[in-house]
């Protein structure tokens, strides 16, 4: 059982962290394109955004509700990133070839940066549902269940 | 090449390692392992790997840092043991000679930045000039990873899948 945080400084700083953080998560992860990022570090740093709502305002506070709810979300990045090679598969292509996502008005260099994008957020996703459910696992028992029998 | 910055780097480096071994108490070894890889992921930038040393400092020093915190919080937060047992012999005598063995290994390793090293002349060029025309990905670290090696990629996603469903399998009991 993980209680709200006492001080007050703790939980007027998440207040405003928190959603700089989750800014930043987005940011790191559509500019791995451009520079440092990506979508592994992307998806970290998002999960790590859910876990401090939950660290600082307990786990029944409704800023929390989000967090938890991704917890049931194990499997969709690996969801995406294969559904983008199933994708490619249909546009005629081999398995995650991006040039045969079947996108009309795009050129084929084109295709293949929508194709990183997706499989990004992808990773990130993926990332970012097991960090939380690692820690989840490894620290609440009471969360677990109560997020189960909701 | 200046040495203004990178000694000091590396000695705190050797410095936070061997703490991070000796240190009794286990929360000081983990906030320690953290300083250790934050001046690794240091390191990294210092030798040009930018993206591994921004996936060493959130992932290193922030999210295992917490991993192991919650780790200790469920079992015993002190080292008990009043005297550590002695290093078995054969380690005492293997170990320096391995050092050895892989610093003489060393001097045939090419020269960092080596354009004409084996790494460097197989492939990496075609995917250097190739990447931006194939891929409109100006980070060629990024168009590799997701794009000309995306199924390598994939696969370490069914890693990092696989590794949260074990870790929900076995510490996610119903405690009867």
């Amino acid at each position: 059982m993980i209680r709200p945080h006492d001080s007050i400084i703790v939980q007027s700083l998440g207040r405003f962290l928190v959603p700089v953080i989750q800014i930043f998560g987005l940011y790191v992860l559509f500019f791995g394109q451009y520079g440092p990022g990506g979508g592994f570090v992307g998806g970290v740093i998002l999960g790590t955004s859910l876990l401090l709502t939950i660290l600082i305002f307990g786990h029944s506070a409704s800023r929390s509700q989000l967090a938890k709810k991704v917890l049931h979300g194990d499997g969709v990045g690996m969801l995406i990133y294969v559904g983008v090679g199933g994708l490619c598969l249909i546009g005629g292509g081999e398995f995650l070839n991006y040039a045969n996502l079947d996108v009309p008005g795009l050129e084929v260099a084109a295709r293949r940066s929508l194709g990183i994008v997706l499989t990004q957020i992808g990773v990130a996703v993926d990332v970012a549902v097991t960090a939380i459910s690692i820690i989840f696992s490894l620290s609440a028992q009471e969360i677990i269940e109560d997020s189960i029998n909701e | 090449m200046t040495f203004a910055y990178e000694i000091p780097l590396l000695i705190l480096l050797l410095v936070t390692a061997a703490g991070a071994i000796m240190v009794k108490d286990l929360m000081s070894a983990i906030l320690l392992l953290g300083c250790y890889s934050f001046f690794l992921s240091l390191v990294w930038a210092w030798l040009g790997a930018v993206d591994v040393a921004f996936v060493e400092a959130v992932v290193g020093a922030g999210l295992a840092t917490v991993l192991f915190l919650l780790t200790l919080f469920g079992t015993q937060p002190k080292d008990g043991r009043l005297r550590r047992p002695p290093p078995p012999m054969a380690a005492v005598i293997a170990l320096p000679l391995l050092g050895v063995l892989l610093l003489y290994a060393a001097k045939d390793l090419p020269a960092f930045g080596d354009p004409t090293s084996p790494a460097s002349v197989h492939i990496a060029p075609t995917y250097l000039k190739q990447s931006y025309q194939d891929t409109h990905t100006p980070n060629v670290v990024t168009s590799v990873l997701m794009d000309y090696r995306s199924l390598d990629t994939m696969v370490e996603t069914v890693v990092i899948f696989t590794a949260g469903i074990a870790c929900a399998l076995i510490l996610r009991r119903q405690s009867t």
